[in-house]
């Protein structure tokens, strides 16, 4: 079953019925498959429909025509505890389960498997102490779930969602409420646990650079219901990102792999230098608005510079250079050098106009030498 | 734990019979109940006759109403939800004054006896029957609602309503009803676990069991509804069968108790936040059984003190569950540091 698909769909619709009106449409004709041990993260911007696919597939909303399989299986023919033993979910919501264990919390995913009193056997017990184990959660066991963290809590819920030892794992945002070193940590879990228990999981986020370096492989759902298939990289490469997020305003940056807003350059900068420092010096300038050069590229400017607008265009020269262990930025702009200590020091001189302002004084300047 | 609610259940049992207007010695009520004789003939039919039947029907209401409670907190994910609070009992109550008050209307205008006749001889079926009826409609046209806004505070706002609305019902059915019929409906409405008889008891009791034994069924379906609807389903839970079951037992509890002993307050919500503040647990295997043997206890206690032991009088039921029971509401939401939590215990 490895090379096999677990989840695939066929000429799929998705969106929502609605009493005596045509349905409203959020995707069609999707077909696609996941794979056992497959980590998929699903991108799209807000309004897509991510959500509405994850329930779809999840069967807790009917599609609007079209066929799912889940282990080869019509969906629609499940019967709901087959279904919870095949697939399990991680929501958005908050859950408020009152005074529960984070024991007590992972053990309702045994539901699909216990009797009618949901009495947990020694087995249950055991995969419950191995659903903790693997989402690295076995000090949360006895702790009350209102007394955890959001991260903790989702662990916990992510261990919930193991418990019912799925095929397929949805996560509908599961990075949502987390700082930065939490969803790094939840990632990297999702990853591990689909490569060493064969699980597929799908999940959809927000977040783009956590996905790009995650993903087995990426779907972007565009807002006209386009759903773009392919490894990360791919879809960088064949343009699928500047379709699925072209919006006012935004560009997406192939190189980085990031969006940004799309501005005026207020100039062009030529940068010197290598390390560390040197690149977090092209993102200050790139910040304040200069399109940046760096020594080496043949004076490429990066992607955006196009936008340069030749009237604010200043050519001029930032060097980056170690002074006893710590950077020194010196800026030269048609012969005038300037060393600052800091990037503060030097956006904020260049924010202030300090460029092309000093251009402009020479301007000035020269007018009233004529007069 | 378990054992020491059904003791305190018992212990309060034996209490509210041997404490009331006469005190009888527990040995003697010990003696009475194995079918033996009391030293005074008249023990015997006190206790037989009044504070059996009386204890039997507290017993059984309180458990009725704490279940219920816990059922509606848990189903609605609101801590102050509970039978009064949705207009289950206001639906009852609706039920029972079109039965009693709206008959005494056919009776006076049309003088007919026949249909006097046939409602006293269906009696207790039929004001049990309208009780249900009444709860179990406003039950689901709380849930027809429910399933179209997700807010809890909207559907508590919408129980208020109902509440307004059947009491406006009522108003109107009391303005044309005769003298007789509303005080039998307003003596009715204060609430009492006395009037109900060894006849009664024969219909309230085992539908009374039946609601408890259907909300006990549910408590697998009643923890994975802990985690929300979506979850619950996604665990494979038929959750409209399930919410079906759930307004269905709890309909019956409220519904049968309100017919019975009147719409009794406070018990039902009170009884699950202080199980869950005593046990630290939301789990319903454990919280069922502890808020029937809890609510059975509470219903004795308040009986027992509404019955102002060593004096002739009583108070209305309905004054005392209020007064022992809206400072333990007060105390459990003060206590915690917001309503969420409150809700957690």
């Amino acid at each position: 079953m490895r090379n096999g698909t677990v989840l695939r769909t066929r000429d799929l619709s998705i969106g929502y019925r609605r009493p005596r009106r045509a349905p409203a449409v959020i995707a069609s004709d999707l077909s696609f498959s996941l794979r056992p041990g497959e980590l998929v993260c699903l991108l799209g911007p807000n309004g897509a429909g991510k959500s509405t696919l994850m329930r779809t597939l999840a069967r807790l909303q009917p599609p609007l025509s079209g066929q799912i399989w889940l282990d080869d299986r019509p969906l629609d023919s499940l019967r709901p505890g087959q279904l919870a033993r095949r697939l399990s979910i991680v929501l958005t919501d908050r859950v408020d389960v009152g005074a529960m264990s984070g024991y007590g919390l992972v053990s309702l995913g045994r539901h699909p498997y216990t009797g009618w009193t949901g009495t947990l056997e020694e087995q249950d017990q055991q995969i419950i102490q191995w659903a903790l184990q693997a989402v690295r959660a076995k000090d949360l066991a006895d702790r009350l779930t209102i007394e955890m963290s959001d991260g903790e809590r989702q662990k916990v819920l992510i261990a919930r969602a193991l418990a019912q030892q799925p095929r397929v794992m949805l996560l509908d945002e599961p990075t949502a409420f987390l700082d930065l070193p939490r969803r790094v940590e939840v990632m990297d879990l999702l990853r591990q646990l689909a490569s060493e228990n064969g699980q597929a999981i799908l999940l959809s986020t927000h977040d783009l650079d956590l996905a790009l370096r995650n993903a087995d492989r990426l779907w972007l759902l565009s807002a006209d219901g386009e759903l773009f298939d392919g490894a990360p990289e791919d879809l960088i490469l064949n343009g699928a990102f500047e379709r699925v997020f072209s919006a006012e305003g935004v560009t997406f940056d192939r190189e980085r792999g990031s969006f940004h807003t799309r501005q005026e350059a207020s100039g062009r900068l030529r940068l010197e230098g290598d390390g560390v420092a040197a690149f977090w010096t092209q993102r200050s300038l790139e910040r304040i608005g200069y399109a940046v050069a760096r020594e080496g590229e043949n004076g490429d400017f990066a992607s955006y510079a196009s936008n340069l607008h030749p009237a604010h265009s200043v050519n001029g020269a930032v060097t980056v250079c170690m002074q006893d262990g710590s950077p020194i930025y010196m800026l030269d702009i048609e012969g005038r050098k300037q060393s600052f200590a800091t990037l503060n020091a030097l956006t904020t001189y260049l924010r202030r106009g300090g460029a092309r302002g000093e251009a402009d004084a020479k301007a000035d300047k020269d007018l009233y030498a004529r007069r | 734990m378990l054992a020491g609610l059904a003791l305190l259940a018992l212990a309060a049992f034996m209490l509210s019979l041997a404490v009331g207007s006469v005190r009888i010695p527990l040995d003697e009520i010990v003696a009475v109940l194995l079918g033996g004789d009391a030293s005074k003939p008249a023990w015997a039919t006190i206790v037989l006759k009044f504070r059996l039947p009386k204890a039997l029907t507290a017993m059984l209401a309180g458990a009725a109403l704490s279940v219920s409670g816990l059922q509606m907190q848990t189903l609605f994910r609101n801590p102050l939800a509970g039978p009064f609070v949705l207009g289950i009992s206001s639906g009852a109550s609706l039920g029972v004054a079109l039965t009693v008050l709206l008959a005494g209307v056919a009776v006076g205008l049309g003088g007919s006896t026949t249909l006097l006749a046939g409602i006293s001889l269906a009696g207790d079926t039929s004001l049990a029957l309208s009780a249900i009826i009444g709860s179990g409609l406003v039950l689901l046209l709380v849930m027809s609602v429910a399933r179209r806004v997700q807010s809890g505070m909207t559907l508590l706002i919408l129980g208020l309503m109902f509440g307004y609305t059947t009491s406006a019902l009522v108003s109107v059915l009391i303005y044309f009803s005769v003298v007789e019929r509303i005080q039998a409906y307003i003596s009715w409405t204060f609430g009492t676990f006395g009037g109900v008889t060894w006849r009664q008891l024969q219909v309230m009791a085992p539908a009374i069991l039946l609601g408890l034994a259907g909300g006990h069924l549910l408590m697998k379906p009643l923890n994975a509804l802990l985690l929300g609807e979506t979850y619950a389903q996604s665990l494979g839970l038929n959750v409209r069968r399930v919410r079906l079951g759930i307004i269905g037992s709890s309909a019956i509890l409220a519904g049968v108790v309100t017919a019975f002993c009147g719409p009794i307050g406070f018990l039902g919500i009170a009884v699950p936040h202080l199980c869950r503040s005593l046990l630290h647990t939301s789990d319903h295997r454990l919280l069922l059984p502890a808020v029937s043997f809890m609510g059975a206890t509470l219903a004795l206690g308040a009986d027992i003190v509404a019955g102002l032991p060593g004096s002739q009088l009583t108070l209305p039921l309905n004054a005392v569950t209020a007064l022992l029971g809206a400072p333990v509401v007060i105390w459990v939401i003060l206590r915690q540091r917001n309503l969420r939590q409150a809700f957690a215990g």
